[in-house]
This record gives C-alpha cells, structure tokens and sequence, in this order.
C-alpha cells in the first residue's frame, strides 16, 4: 500500500518527463502532462492514509506530508491551467512545438525534483534533487528565447548556483559536524540519524554550516538580500512557470531550511535560528512591500508580492511557538493556492491583452467580467483582507508576535506596517487593472476557470472554516517546528 | 608500503595540493584572455584530481579514486577542449573585460582567502586534522569562484568561475572523511548537466546577439523596471 504510493510520487514525474520529451503532438502532450500530475496527486493521498516506515533514502512524516500534498494538487491545477495556456501561445506563435516538448518533459522533472527533494530522508539527495528542480525552472525560463528571457534565465541560473553551491557547503559542514558523533558513511547524511543524535555535535562547525545553508537555500526562497533573480525568473517565462515558481518550488526551499532549522534548535550549544530568519523575513516583507509601488509589469508585481510572502513566512518561522508555526505553515498553504489562482488569470489576462505592461491593461472588469473580478478576489485575498485565508493566518501572525514578551512585541510594528504597505500597493494597482475604461484587447478570452475557482474557493472557505482535523494536524505540526 | 608515511608527510602533501588549488584560483584572476584562463583552470582540475587521488589514498577511501578520474577526464580534458573550440569558433580569444581591475580583484582574492581561514580555522579545530586546512582551503577556491563571476563580464569566464566553485567543492567533499560516493557522483553530474545547459544558452545567446558578453544582455533592460 504504501511503496505503491511513493512509486507513484516518484516514478510518475520521472517516467512521465521521459515519455513528454519524445511525444510527438503537444495536444495530447498537454493531457499526459496532467494525467501524470493526477497519479502523482493520488500518491500523495495515499501517502496522507498509510505512511511508510522512514529508511535512509525516504522519510514521511507530518512536516513534508503538508507540503507533499500542497505540492502536488497545486502541480495538477497548474497543468490544467498549461494546457489551455499554451493553446493560445502556440496560435500566436510563441511556443514551437519542438519548445513545447522540452517544456512538459522539464515541468515532470520539477515535479519529480521537488517530490523528491520533500520526502528525501538524506540531506545529499535533498541537494541534488532541489538543483535539479532549479536547472529545469533555468529551461523553462528562457524559452521564449527573447533577449529578456535569456537575460532572466541567465541571471536565475548564476544567482540560483551560487546558492546551490553554498547550500552544498553547508550541507559538507553538518556531515563534518555529525562525523565524530554519527561515524563515517551514509548515516552522517540521513536526517532521521542526526536528528537523535544532534546534541553531541560541535556547535561552532553547526552554526556556520546553518549561515551556508541559510544563504544557500534562502536564495532559493527569494529572502532578502538574495532575491535580485526572482522578478526576473518570474516575469519573463511562462506563466504556468510563474505559478510554480511562486507557489511550490520557493516552498520547497524552505522547507531544507525548515529541517535545518530543526536539528539547530535541538543543539543546546549552537546559535538560536529563529533570529536569523526573522531579520530576514522582515527585510525581504519591508523591501518588496516597497519596491510594489513602483512596478510597471503585471507578472513582476506579483513576484514581489511572492518575495513580501516569503518574508512574512520566513518570519513567523523565525519567531517560532505553536502559534506562529501554525500561523507560517497555513500562510504558506493559503499563499500558494491564492498565488497561483492570481497568476492563473494574469496569465489570460496578458495573452488577452498582448502585454504585461499595467499602463495597458485597464478595466478589465468591463471587458472580461468573470477573469476581471476573479483577480480582483484574487489579489485582495492575497492583500490580506477578510474573509481569505490569507487574512486569517496573518491575522494569527500579528496576534502571536504581540503575545511574546517586550522585546520581541516590538518586532510587531514593522511587521504590521510592512503589511499595510503591501495592501495599499495592491489595491493601488488593482483599481487601475480592474476598474475605468478598458484598453485595447477586448476579445473574449478562452480560459480554463476550473483551476482558478478551485483555488479561490478554497482560499476563502479556508478563511471562513477550517475543518477541525486540520486545524489539529496542523498544531502538531507546529509544534514539531518548536 | 614497505614502511608507515610519517602522518606529518601526509599532512604536508594534502596541503600542498590544497594550497596549489588556491594559489591556482589566484592565477585565473589575473588571466585577461581566455585561452589562457581556460588552460589555468585546466591545470586546477590537474591539481584537483591530485587532491582528491592523495585523500583517498590517505584516508583508503577507493571510491575517491572514481571522483578524481572524473575530475581529470571531464574537467582537465573534455571542457577545456570544448571551451577552446567554442571560444576559437565564436572569435572571442581576445582581451577579457573585467568589471574591476585586476590589481583590486587580486588584493579581494587575497582578502577572500584570509577570510575564509579565519573563519574555517578556529570552528573546525576539534575535527579531523586532514579535513580541517583542506576545508579552510576549499572555502577560500569557492570564494574566488564567485568573484571570478562577479568581476568577469564575458558569460565563458563566468561559466569558469562557476566551474571552479565546483572545484572547491568537491574538494570540501573529498576531505570530509567517508563522505557518502552518493554525493560526490552526483556534483560531478550536476556540473556536467550545468554545462549543457550553459552550453544551449551561449548557443542561444550567440544566435540572438553575436557576442557572449552578458552586457549585452543588460542593454535590453532599459525601460523595465
């Protein structure tokens, strides 16, 4: 029962990636693509009903079973959404088919890196699998092939290696850290050794290795000062592309820091982790809610919202207690949901109107009523305005800061004032999109709604009730997280 | 072995390697064309392969022995070869552009390695003394990788700079004793793979402007905020 369910998150996305770069028709191409993203889906759910024993290359347990599933169901609506995506860039001409053959084998080896990265049980085969995740998102970046898209790839590939190979360094440094206590060989990688065995490790050789990993992997989240490629990466691929990007593989990224994070917080000698990714966290919240005001392409404004979302994540982590986790872990579920229903429609919405300039798109509530209003849902949930889940989770957030004792309240006030200045962005912008005369491009529009109301939906109804399993899982959860 | 090497003389022939590796990531710096960088870091893989032979044989680690073979055939043989015809058939063996001079990028390099044994050393005083200057060591090439991509401008020295990183890391690799082979198999893949990919962007770059500058690229951003 349960082997065939990590067979199926594991070897769809790989046999899948194999079988789409030989398939000859991007039609059908489009539906192998989303079948696979299915099977893979039922793996997930089979893994939440029966859960493998841990061994030394695979570990499930309620960490990475949350972001298993997120993953995977968000992979599948994405797909969805591609396929109807890329129709329209094929009859404008923008994707080949021989572009689009690259493109569905190298979404399957995301799929496949990122599964593989979340129940990897060794920090080695984390590594490689999140590097391989990053080189195929490198490919799909730069395939319009447009001096900006290679441009963009370019920088995401020499931004996203340097963090690889700082990752790498770090990860060299807790085997160094655990090899007088582990011993030599494979059990010096394998979390679930280390982690009962963490105590004993030198503190020194750990805290560095968690500043490497920490920039490593935070480069990959998009944290500040490492974020430089993130609007990039995000404006000029496809848009199905942004949508993972944003909603999954910074994720990924977080959740190595996560387990990282873990095994520090169980050393009694190194240094508190929390510090770190709460000034961080505030930063990357602080800098992007500013840079929000001056954007000018629909696609990178939303990349700084992802970067402000991250921040807030990296933050509630940071300041750690079952509140905050809770608040950090249903924040990331509700940002990856709502974030992709919003690039789902911005994705029409561009190729509707030809360009991702805002200046030009105006009014869209007039002209394409039903994609118009669902991304004014869309952005003000992720605005942060009630009844969203978004609200609730930041909500939780600013209470549980303003719970700790006085130092660290304190830590409030930017956060909230960081929040504020996102949300007056957004609706900023929003009312120009929205609202007032409609600009050129009035065509209606063939979109694939399905994926975009099934987010939305969600989103709200997790902002109006969370069923109560869930809200239990997720405070076990939290308080693994410390 | 008729006899037991003195561990003094293992120590010494480790850091010797080591530090030739470090010294060899200096001599890039300085290098201003591009067949010239790229038989230096031709030579850094020869050193690396050296480096990574002398742990396994020190440590009997015989898996070690596979990394370093592929250190030399891919790294010291099968890029620079292909390198040098890409940079012949692109017409580009001519000065390098450099975002700093070289008198500064060196005094940063020379920086970079003092920092790098300042912060290795004193953390990494209780654990084994083969690993503990072969790391401080390899900290001080993957720093000097990255600043060789932040002051190239021409996209082959970065995809050098970057490569040599990777030097710096595997050595990291070898020197952590009984490493898992998982890893070190797969950064020697990683790189290969990261060297296809380079290699469809220059193509593709190539197609689009005629030159592998990447200010070329930076142009195209005007207008874009």
């Amino acid at each position: 029962m349960s082997l065939p369910s990590i067979l199926l998150l594991l070897a769809t996305p790989a046999l899948a990636a194999a079988l789409l770069a030989l398939w000859p028709s991007w039609r059908s191409g489009a539906w192998v693509n989303v079948l696979a993203c299915t099977l893979a889906f039922a793996g997930a759910l089979g893994l939440v009903v029966h859960r493998p024993d841990s061994g030394p290359y695979i570990l499930v347990d309620d960490l990475n079973i949350v972001f298993i599933v997120l993953n995977t169901f968000v992979a599948l609506t994405t797909a969805v959404f591609s396929a109807t995506y890329i129709a329209h860039e094929v009859e404008t001409g923008r994707m080949t088919p021989a572009n689009l053959r690259v493109y569905h084998a190298m979404y399957q080896v995301l799929l496949f890196g990122m599964n593989m990265a979340l129940v990897s049980n060794n920090l080695g085969v984390m590594w490689v699998s999140i590097e391989g995740a990053t080189l195929s998102t490198v490919l799909m970046v730069g395939l319009y092939r447009t001096p900006e898209a290679i441009e963009a790839a370019w920088k995401y590939f020499m931004l996203g290696s340097v963090g690889i190979a700082m990752a790498l360094f770090g990860t060299i440094l807790v085997y160094m850290a655990a090899q007088p206590v582990v011993g030599e060989g494979q059990d010096g990688m394998v979390w679930s050794v280390l982690v009962t065995r963490v105590q004993a490790f030198d503190p020194a050789l750990l805290n560095l290795a968690f500043v490497f990993l920490l920039l490593g992997y935070g480069t990959k989240v998009g944290l500040f000062p490492l974020n430089a490629w993130l609007p990039d990466a995000h404006a000029e691929g496809p848009t199905p592309i942004s949508a993972v990007l944003s909603g999954l593989l910074l994720n990924v990224a977080l959740y190595a820091v996560l387990r990282f994070k873990l095994l520090l917080a169980l050393n009694p000698g190194a240094l508190a982790p929390g510090p770190l990714l709460m000034g961080m966290g505030l930063a990357s919240l602080l800098l992007a809610g500013v840079m929000l005001y001056r954007r000018r392409d629909i696609k990178r404004l939303f990349a700084y919202s992802s970067i402000e979302h991250m921040g807030l994540i990296a933050f509630a982590f940071g300041i750690g207690g079952p509140l905050a986790n809770f608040a950090g872990l249903l924040h990331m579920v509700m940002h990856s949901l709502t974030k992709s229903a919003i690039f789902f429609a911005v994705g029409h919405v561009a190729q509707v109107k030809g360009t991702q300039k805002l200046s030009e798109i105006r009014g869209l509530t007039t002209s394409h009523p039903a994609l118009g209003w669902a991304l004014v849902i869309g952005v003000l949930a992720i605005a942060g305005l009630p009844p969203g889940g978004v609200f609730m989770s930041e909500f939780l957030l600013v209470t549980s800061t303003f719970a700790k004792p006085f130092p660290l309240m304190l830590l409030a006030l930017p956060l909230v004032a960081g929040l504020l200045i996102a949300f007056g962005a957004l609706v900023l912008k929003l009312s120009g999109i929205a609202f007032g005369e409609p600009t050129p491009g009035t065509a209606p529009v063939k979109a694939s709604y399905g994926p975009l109301v099934v987010h939305l939906a969600l989103v709200l109804a997790a902002g109006l009730y969370l069923p109560a399993p869930l809200v239990a899982w997720f405070q076990h959860v939290a308080k693994l997280l410390g | 072995m008729p006899q037991p090497m003195s561990p003094h003389f293992v120590f010494d022939i480790a850091h010797l390697l080591a530090g030739a590796m470090v010294l060899i990531s200096l001599m890039m710096l300085y290098q201003d064309r591009l067949p010239a960088l790229i038989k230096v870091f031709a030579l850094q893989a020869v050193a690396l392969a050296a480096s990574v032979a002398w742990q396994a044989y020190a440590h009997d680690a015989p898996h070690l022995y596979v990394t370093a073979g592929i250190a030399i055939l891919f790294k010291g043989l099968v890029i620079p070869v292909a390198l040098h015809r890409m940079v012949a058939r692109l017409g580009i063996h001519r000065q390098v552009e450099t975002a700093l001079a070289t008198g500064p990028t060196m005094l940063a390099g020379i920086g970079l390695v003092g920092l790098s044994l300042v912060v290795m050393l004193p953390v990494t005083a209780t654990s084994d003394p083969l690993a503990r200057e072969d790391l401080a060591f390899a900290l001080s090439v993957v720093l000097l990788g990255f600043l060789m991509m932040v002051t190239r401008r021409n996209a082959v020295s970065q995809i050098i700079g970057f490569m040599s990183m990777e030097n710096g890391l595997i050595l990291a690799a070898a020197g952590a004793k009984g490493m898992p082979l998982v890893v070190e198999i797969s950064v020697a893949f990683s790189v290969l793979i990261a060297f296809i990919i380079l290699g469809v962007f220059l193509f593709r770059i190539r197609e689009r402007f005629d030159t592998v500058d990447v200010d070329a690229l930076d142009r195209f951003r005007g207008g874009r905020a």
